[in-house]
């Protein structure tokens, strides 16, 4: 697993840069006496720059907890989480919290619980100025909405000025990758981006955010149920059973060579990738 | 706003209650302009009958009871108004702080809210009445304010644990939008609904606290209110005189307001409890 791990850094013939997120013994307990639940236990893992990574469970494996750790959302019980070497509840303590999210950015799985319905979209893209230390002008953050919808496929005259219910998943979930765009983060952490969203609009969700990657070296950590969703896009991926992370290494290495039960078990739901494998191989 | 009042008026409950309640208000309102006479000069013998002169009778005093129900109605439903505003107000802040906040905040905050609800309020609320020294009828609403929030309170935290593990709200967090205005933009619209139906209940509520103080002798000063009739009545008999005019129009008052807003407050739970929008 270690010489996997080291391996990361050269996934799929690519190079990446330095650790940019890392967790150290991540632990979350919900609960206590009979009703305690371990979500997640003693995770450690460290993500390059520019790489994406996928990180796979079944649900109730703790996989969307693990998410909201990383975001800051939800505080450890035990462990950290550092980016960039320097420890998340440093940026808590601090109340530099905004910081942070200018550099790590989020996509949630359900387009329409992640915006205000009592208000226009545009609001939900317009709020995501304050996480900048000067507000710019009226102007200049029209223009940049304009440009980050744009960037995802939409006509921003015909969707800005709309509330959630009058567009499709696809739509609203672009505009959700739109916003997590607008302060130009260095990570994004999408957690089942796709589940939710129409089968037509699946793919080129999923493409809008691979290339981003390409031209903004984005650092992308998807959080899906999705073996071969995430073989598809990711560079590495990390198997999660309750609360632990239990086989980790890239994409084609583990899809070619499983050796944990469990991963076993999870490509064998996917019969035509493990088999289109098999004959390759 | 008019898709609320559309979706209310689907409400046939709500539109009774509605009606009711809005003749109650016409009553009190309209009436002292219709008829010129005060509540507080005497215009007739002691406790005599309904007649030509005096509609309802007279009271104790020989005062025109017809008059002192319309302006007793109004200080009433000032008084409800009052403490209906100022509970939901302290009851929606204190729930919705501790449901999203947390930790410590929240268990101090249902602490409170918990102690409070265990003290029966009408003793709270005698003590309160007894040591203001002016008890004017918008202090009397205050006072029953500050005692019923409780359950609001705690009706809303409710509600706000549950709102906040909405993705928009860690969608507007991670946007760097601060605590008060998430609580107030992001959490309080989706709770609207269920404000509105504590408030119309607080309303009701508060009515009738009012008329239980004033009953005691512990009413507003220098105005009549349908507690002080029902005071009056006791006082001075009118139940062993037979001097019925005196306290059954404002015992049927107060059951016609108190009855019109719980209707509209089931009208209220109809139309907005989910299961039964959709089939709208």
């Amino acid at each position: 697993m270690l010489a996997a791990a080291e391996r990361a850094g050269v996934g799929a013939g690519r190079r990446f840069g330095e650790v940019i997120l890392e967790t150290k013994g991540l632990t979350r307990v919900f609960g206590s006496g009979s009703h305690r639940l371990v979500a997640v236990d003693h995770v450690d893992f460290q993500i390059r720059s520019g790489e994406i990574v996928a990180l796979i469970g079944e649900s109730g494996s703790g996989k969307t907890t693990m998410g909201r750790m990383l975001l800051g959302l939800l505080a450890p019980t035990e462990g950290q989480v550092l980016f960039r070497g320097k420890d998340l509840e440093e940026y808590r303590k601090r109340r530099e919290m905004r910081e942070y999210w200018r550099s790590v950015q989020a996509v949630f799985q359900d387009p329409f619980a992640s915006f205000n319905s009592f208000y226009k979209v545009s609001r939900t893209l317009m709020n995501a100025f304050k996480l900048l230390p000067k507000r710019p002008p009226e102007d200049e953050r029209k223009e940049k909405i304009y440009r980050a919808v744009d960037a995802v496929g939409l006509n921003p005259a015909e969707v800005l000025d709309k509330h959630p219910h009058e567009l499709s998943g696809g739509q609203r979930q672009r505009l959700m990758i739109a916003r997590a765009l607008l302060v130009e983060p260095e990570v994004l952490i999408a957690d089942e981006p796709t589940s939710m969203v129409d089968a037509s609009s699946r793919a080129s969700v999923l493409n809008i955010l691979l290339d981003l990657r390409e031209r903004l070296n984005l650092t992308i950590i998807f959080i899906t149920h999705d073996i071969g969703m995430a073989y598809y896009t990711s560079d590495r991926l990390l198997i999660m059973q309750h609360g632990r992370i239990v086989e980790q290494g890239p994409s084609e290495e583990i899809i070619r060579n499983p050796r944990h039960e469990y991963t076993k078990r999870l490509l064998s739901d996917v019969p035509t990738l493990h088999q289109e494998w098999e004959l390759s191989s | 706003m008019r898709d609320i009042l559309r979706i209310l008026s689907g409400s046939r409950r709500f539109l009774v209650g509605f009606f009711m309640f809005g003749a109650v208000v016409l009553f009190a309102w309209i009436g002292p302009y219709l008829i010129d006479t005060d509540p507080f000069t005497r215009v007739g013998g002691l406790y005599s009958p309904p007649s030509k002169e005096a509609w309802l009778g007279t009271d104790n005093f020989g005062r025109d009871v017809l008059a002192q129900l319309m302006y007793g109605t109004r200080t009433s439903l000032w008084i409800g108004l009052v403490g209906g505003v100022v509970a939901t107000l302290i009851g929606v802040t204190v729930g919705t702080v501790a449901g999203y906040r947390g930790g410590w905040i929240e268990e101090a905050l249902m602490g409170l809210t918990n102690v409070l609800i265990t003290i029966p309020s009408i003793v709270v609320l005698i003590l309160l009445s007894i040591a203001v020294d002016s008890r004017s009828a918008t202090v009397m609403g205050v006072i029953i304010g500050i005692t019923a929030w409780p359950w609001t309170a705690r009706a809303v935290r409710a509600q706000t644990s549950s709102l906040k593990t909405r993705e928009h709200i860690d969608i507007a967090r991670i946007s760097g939008v601060g605590t008060l205005e998430i609580m107030l933009v992001e959490v309080l619209p989706y709770m609207l609904s269920y404000i509105g139906m504590a408030f119309v209940l607080q309303f009701s509520e508060g009515i009738l606290s009012e008329a239980t103080l004033s009953m005691l002798g512990l009413g507003p000063f220098q105005t009549v209110s349908l507690g002080v009739m029902l005071n009056w009545a006791l006082l001075w008999e009118a139940v062993r005189v037979g001097a019925w005019w005196a306290f059954i129009p404002p015992t049927i008052f107060l059951a016609i307001t108190s009855f019109s807003l719980m209707l509209m407050n089931a009208g209220m739970d109809e139309v907005f409890n989910p299961r039964l929008r959709q089939h709208q």
